[in-house]
């Protein structure tokens, strides 16, 4: 723990994991990582998208990627997943350690993986199934339940992303006829009921109406008890409500990793105050 | 301004505004005069005896009902041969093999079958399935028509794949599908009107087709289900029996013309209602 | 929002139970769906491989016996066992050359019909009337070809051209009659009608993708229809259409049936348009199943691979020019 902690001192971050001891106590050194990434390098083709990335992502917390468009957090996100593995020229280098494994090793099971790390789109993406075959989907995958006990797992599903009592009559008909905000609960629903250990959001609320975002970001609060949270947002005052940990990237550096008030109210890098502040972005 | 020139341009505008609507009137004009001969020829010499009977020698009474069930039978084997591996094909360009080098040259290769004569694919399948076998069949007249079906196939296939988005994908795998669940449970269902309507065109494109099977399964003037044997169908029985000097023979093949234009119209009607009602719900 | 706190998940940090037979399972589907797609691809290659194969192979002992004269003699004798191609090679690129000169401008009009002109209701209609030309079957226009529009053209418009063409010098040598009805001319207007909607259909598909802010500007500059048509419509589109014109002559080239039924089947160059001819197509058709003798069948055979080879070359072609367009465009 020391040694990786040390690490991520060295690296374009200046001693974040010690600023958040100086703020909140012990608290952060005692939080177990979740995710650690350690020397990340990101190619789309010859291209160079992530520079050198290290950062924890601690258990049970919300993490949010915050930057300018272009900056790599969504790149940054897709790596946890191994997304990027759909696509041939995408390839990743260094380490990304989730539960004592190298995710990006070789021989890793990338569905297994996937499963265990969920993921959520900026756009809202329904299969064109009904409500209860789209949450059903993903648990079919790997596991054989009985039909009360699937029942079961598709309404604590939809209950858990405050979903049930809106569709509970209409469970058999089609996924696309929800609205924008309905679908994008779905699509978490539809991804915690295969109970992944790790959720990611790729700007969940970009295309939702302000009511609609309030949903999820009060979901996202609720979540955080079973799950670790890792967020992409445009949106600053975003990160700020839902976040307990802030990672600033700009042109595929990490600049600044911190407690979320922290890097909101006294970045220590110079770029992080400028973005937060609106000087750029 | 210039009165003058702009008088010019604007007869010059009314000049090529009347010619365009007059082909257009010209096209439509054909297509209820090549409609209209068919009912007239076609439905007059229309009878129950043409669904119950064979082919008739020349100078006595007869129907096609050994040429509609050899039409049907090899339209059949054409679609269940080719329509499969077309839609694996072009899953796999779809899906797999995207801008590998392997796809690419396929992509090529699959518009140069779609644009060869089908004639050509008649003289192949003669050398390579007619002369083997030592005779005329269905058979080979159902692998020619397959290969018709394949190209097209392909093409729609891969076209209605790509239509769906990657987010779908990606949202399939985020939750641990693997390929296969992800192109079969997920993109396929996305695509599954558009790649239907693809292979009914298919369909209806061989359903008329005549010229590769002249020299495949030819013609047969008796009722026979042997599929390594010669089978009459409609398109051959029309090129025949219109070229005869027989009265009779001449009505029937204005007979079978109007029913095989009534099944391939009615295929290309069901497979546009498809393709609208696909479109219709997506937006 | 109350029962969101209400309902407890079993704790989700407990990493997912999966046995192994189930990965297995997945990952031997993932591997048979990958190898059952990609022969299917290997397999058009194959195919074509074969046909390009078989055709070269039926058409070898022609080839040997009549040397590169089979591509330069008229002469088609199969009792002296005598092949030479020009007479359908000419058949086929005359009667397609007719049916573009006709169908070009006409399916250009069409478009312009339905996608400027016509009003909005009746759009739909006359669009979809007009594909469905394209879905008749080509013996159909074979059997109408033969019993109204031959008839038609011999009694009513042939003499016409005839007499009217008489005293003009080449033109009376290319309407020479007499007015058999069938012939070279009847088959070209075969073919264009039957090219029309193919290339109608594309060249309206690529119309309507003209962005109407495009449009807008051009009517706002104070032009007329047929301007815009010409100056933004048509530069905004040409590769497109271009393509749909090489699918309209690829069809042309290739189609059997409707020119079997309206042509005359005689293996000879006339100098009239109006006397009967051949094309590759239709000489095939027609004789294959009586050819008698190998040579008689291998320069049936040959006569194939030719078309096939003018076939390609269109497409070749059509691919390069599109190339090059879209290279220039893309500077």
């Amino acid at each position: 723990m020391n040694e990786r902690t040390a690490a991520l001192g060295g690296v374009a971050l200046k001693k974040p994991t010690i600023e958040a001891q100086e703020s909140h106590g012990t608290e952060a050194a005692a939080l177990p990582e979740k995710i650690s990434v350690r020397n990340l390098h990101f190619y789309y083709g010859e291209s160079l998208a992530l520079k050198n990335i290290a950062l924890p992502v601690y258990e049970k917390k919300v993490t949010a990627l915050i930057g300018p468009s272009g900056c790599g957090k969504s790149t940054l996100l897709r790596v946890f997943n191994r997304m990027y593995d759909l696509y041939p020229k995408q390839r990743a280098e260094g380490e990304v350690w989730f539960d004592g494994e190298n995710i990006l090793a070789q021989r890793q099971d990338l569905n297994l993986l996937r499963a265990r790390i969920g993921m959520v789109f900026q756009k809202p993406t329904p299969f064109p199934m009904s409500i209860y075959d789209n949450i059903a989907f993903g648990i079919r995958l790997y596991e054989r339940l009985p039909k009360s006990e699937m029942d079961d797992r598709v309404e604590s599903s939809l209950k858990r992303a405050a979903l049930w009592d809106e569709v509970k009559d209409k469970l058999h008909s089609s996924g696309l006829g929800l609205s924008g905000g309905q679908q994008q609960r779905l699509c978490i629903a539809r991804t915690i009921a295969v109970r992944p250990e790790v959720v990611l959001l790729d700007e969940p609320t970009s295309a939702l109406d302000p009511i609609a975002t309030a949903k999820i970001e009060e979901l996202i609060y609720q979540l955080k008890s079973d799950y670790t949270i890792v967020i992409v947002t445009h949106n600053m005052q975003q990160a700020a409500r839902v976040a307990d940990y802030t990672a600033f990237m700009y042109l595929g550096e990490l600049v600044e990793f911190g407690q979320t008030q922290q890097v909101f109210t006294r970045p220590k890098e110079t770029r992080t105050e400028d973005y937060i502040t609106g000087r750029f972005g | 301004m210039n009165a003058a020139i702009y008088r010019r341009r604007r007869w010059r505008n009314r000049a090529v505004m009347t010619l365009a609507s007059a082909a257009a009137m010209s096209g439509l004009l054909v297509l209820f005069l090549i409609l209209g001969t068919l009912l007239v020829k076609g439905v007059g010499s229309l009878s129950p005896a043409v669904f119950t009977q064979m082919t008739p020698p020349p100078g006595s009474a007869g129907g096609l009902l050994n040429a509609i069930y050899g039409s049907i039978v090899v339209t059949l084997v054409g679609t269940l041969l080719g329509a499969p591996v077309g839609i694996l094909a072009g899953t796999y360009l779809a899906e797999f093999g995207r801008d590998t080098r392997l796809a690419t040259v396929v992509r090529f290769i699959n518009d140069v079958l779609l644009s060869a004569p089908s004639i050509v694919i008649g003289l192949f399948v003669y050398t390579v399935m007619v002369v083997r076998m030592g005779h005329f069949s269905a058979w080979a007249g159902g692998v020619a028509l397959a290969l018709l079906v394949l190209p097209v196939v392909v093409r729609t296939s891969e076209d209605m794949l790509r239509l769906v988005p990657d987010s779908m994908r990606e949202a399939s795998a985020a939750l641990g599908s693997p390929r296969w669940v992800v192109i079969l449970k997920v993109a396929y269902r996305a695509a599954r009107a558009g790649i239907i309507t693809g292979v009914l065109l298919a369909v209806a494109r061989i359903a008329g087709e005549t010229a590769p099977l002249l020299f495949t399964m030819l013609n047969n003037q008796f009722m026979s289900t042997d599929m390594n044997a010669p089978m009459a169908n409609l398109p051959v029985v029309i090129f025949q029996f219109a070229l005869s000097p027989y009265k009779d023979w001449q009505a029937l093949a204005w007979c079978g013309a109007l029913i095989i234009t009534a099944a391939v119209l009615a295929l290309n009607i069901v497979a546009r209602a498809l393709s609208v009602a696909r479109t219709g719900s997506e937006s | 929002m109350n029962h969101i706190a209400s309902v407890s998940i079993r704790s989700s940090t407990a990493a997912l139970d999966v046995p192994a037979a189930a990965l297995r399972w997945h990952n031997l589907r993932d591997v048979a769906l990958r190898e059952a797609t990609r022969l299917s691809a290997i397999l058009v290659l194959v195919l074509l491989g074969g046909v390009i194969v078989s055709l070269i192979y039926g058409a070898a002992p022609v080839l040997r016996s009549e040397g590169l004269s089979f591509f330069t003699t008229e002469a088609w004798n199969p009792v002296t066992e005598k092949f030479g191609a020009l007479g359908p090679i000419y058949g086929t690129l005359v009667t397609s050359f007719i049916a573009m000169l006709i169908g070009i401008p006409v399916s250009i009009g069409v478009a312009i019909f339905i996608t400027e002109l016509c009003p909005r209701p009746l759009k739909r209609p006359i669009g979809t009337a007009i594909e469905l030309l394209a879905g008749i079957p080509s013996i159909i226009y074979g059997i109408w070809g033969l019993f109204v529009l031959a008839p038609f053209l011999q009694k009513e418009v042939q003499p016409l051209i005839i007499s009217v063409f008489s005293g003009v010098p080449v033109f009376s040598r290319l309407f020479a009659g007499p007015p058999y009805g069938i012939g070279v001319l009847t088959a070209g207007i075969i073919l264009s009608i039957m090219v029309v909607p193919y290339i109608t259909s594309v060249t309206r598909d690529v119309f309507e993708t003209v962005p109407a802010v495009l449009k807008e500007s051009a009517y706002g500059l104070g032009c007329t229809t047929w301007e815009v048509v010409r100056n933004v419509v048509m530069p905004y589109t040409r590769t497109g259409v271009i393509g749909g014109i090489m699918l309209g002559l690829g069809r042309a080239l290739g189609e059997t049936m409707a020119v079997t039924f309206v042509i005359g089947n005689a293996h000879r160059i006339a100098p009239s348009l109006l006397a009967p001819g051949t094309t590759i197509s239709a000489a095939i058709a027609n004789e294959f199943t009586e050819a008698t003798g190998a040579l008689y069948t291998s320069a049936l055979i040959a006569l194939g691979l030719i078309l096939f080879l003018i076939t390609f070359l269109v497409l070749a072609a059509a691919r390069y020019l599109l190339l090059q367009l879209e290279r220039r465009a893309g500077k």
